[in-house]
């Protein structure tokens, strides 16, 4: 049954293949995301819950709407975010395919680079994409969207790569959900502050390059170190499995 | 042409509070096939998964062609396939996803040879349907095409023959065989009592 390979065994070097490898995991985090909807959806429909109770909860008024909206949606972004945080790695830990992207020999902290964006593409950028339409509804003016639309831009990254920390060390801890979420609040606040600050700053008519300069800082940081801590996390889950 | 491929010195280690293996000494040459025994809870896939440099609480030396392990650990992972109880099979995508997956992350591959291994695995006419509507041999039996595309001299193999039917097996136990006879090295912890002559037995629990 089995057709003898002629070639015998031999050792061979550490070829990475780094874009091959790269290629791969950015797909399959894609087609799994297409196959498994509701890892999509369900932040998605939070996020539009949230922000369209807020009109009903606090104030329809346009004044009201105008000065709130932008904290708002920043705040049901970060939720949402935090909420597709469980579709990193979860599924992967529990059936073993993380153990095996672990073992792979391209440089950890490289791969788990992409598999953020390919999270970030799938789950964040139809929030994104979301965010002018529910701008209109709470009266905010097109340019104000603008702004806000690229402090999420900015700060959605940001989100995401903290998250994706906290995401890789409890992986194996069952029902980490709660506990995720506290350990990753405190730091989001930073980014929420200097996003809200920039919309609000701008609203007033103020400088906004400060607030950008901050969250670029924020972002190029966790961009450069999170993959680090990230891939570190990933061993010590994998080591208690 | 007995080159040593992974040596184990000295290995202890101890899970709650209860010494699994203590001044253990492993030496892995190529063409060797070793066995780990031992009842339930002896640590057999403690064992496997510290060679396999998942786990790292352990005290002990592990070397790799002639060097601690963890100095060069990309060149150890291209170089060793490890297959752990949970075989890593994504339940939302095909075998054949599963399988290009794994192998896209490890060297260039002809898309045929993916068809061919999941053929020798027994697969045929599976290839295109999501794993969650296989049965637990038809997972197991994707997870073993890994072994027919592998070119890694070392394969770690937890619980190999679980859930798979005799006729598996025994194609299983010749693949083994022959890629001892390749000069690969083969350890395997399993309950069930392999047909092969050349194996070396490590019996664990007996401390």
């Amino acid at each position: 049954m089995k057709p003898e390979s002629p070639t015998p065994v031999t050792l061979r070097n550490a070829d990475y293949g780094l874009i091959r490898a790269g290629v791969t995991t950015f797909r399959r985090e894609i087609l799994i995301a297409f196959r498994e909807k509701q890892d999509v959806i369900n932040p998605l429909v939070f996020f539009l819950l949230i922000v369209s109770l807020f009109p009903l909860g606090i104030s329809p008024e346009t004044e009201f709407l105008r000065g709130a909206g932008a904290g708002i949606i920043w705040v049901a972004a970060l939720l949402a975010i935090l909420l597709s945080l469980n579709m990193l790695f979860r599924n992967d830990y529990a059936d073993g395919s993380l153990e095996q992207w672990v073992l792979a020999p391209q440089p950890l902290a490289m791969m788990v680079l992409v598999r953020v964006s390919a999270v970030w593409v799938a789950a964040v950028i139809p929030l994104l994409l979301l965010v002018p339409l529910l701008g209109l509804m709470l009266y905010l003016p097109a340019d104000r969207i603008g702004v806000l639309t690229l402090t999420l831009l900015m700060g959605s990254p940001v989100l995401l790569l903290i998250g994706a920390i906290g995401a890789a060390l409890t992986v194996s801890v069952r029902n980490s959900g709660m506990l995720l979420a506290l350990l990753m609040t405190p730091f989001y606040v930073p980014v929420l502050i200097f996003g809200t600050g920039a919309v609000t700053a701008f609203g007033e008519g103020g400088s906004i390059t400060g607030h950008l300069a901050i969250l670029g800082a924020m972002l190029v940081l966790a961009l450069v170190l999170a993959p680090f801590a990230i891939a570190a996390g990933l061993r010590m889950s994998v080591a208690n499995g | 042409m007995s080159t040593t491929l992974l040596e184990a010195r000295q290995l202890y280690c101890e899970r709650d509070d209860r010494v699994l293996f203590s001044g253990l000494d492993l030496t892995i040459d190529a063409g060797d096939i070793v066995r780990i025994g031992g009842p339930n809870g002896a640590g057999k896939t403690t064992l496997l998964r510290i060679l396999a440099g998942l786990n790292l609480s352990f005290e002990g030396e592990l070397n790799w062609g002639g060097g601690p392990l963890h100095r060069q650990r990309d060149w150890y992972q291209a170089n060793m396939l490890f297959l752990g109880h949970r075989a890593g099979i994504t339940a939302s995508l095909t075998p054949l996803e599963n399988l290009r997956c794994w192998i896209d992350m490890r060297r260039p591959h002809r898309e045929a040879s993916l068809w061919e291994a999941l053929a020798d695995a027994g697969l045929e006419g599976y290839e295109d349907v999501p794993s969650a509507h296989l049965s637990a041999g038809q997972q197991r039996r994707v997870a073993l095409a890994r072994l027919y595309l592998s070119t890694e001299p070392v394969w770690l193999l937890d619980e190999a023959f679980t859930a798979i039917d005799q006729g598996a097996v025994q194609v299983l136990e010749s693949l083994i065989s022959s890629r001892a006879a390749q000069g690969g090295a083969v350890v395997l912890s399993t309950h069930h009592r392999l047909q092969l002559d050349e194996c070396r037995v490590l019996e664990l629990g007996g401390i």
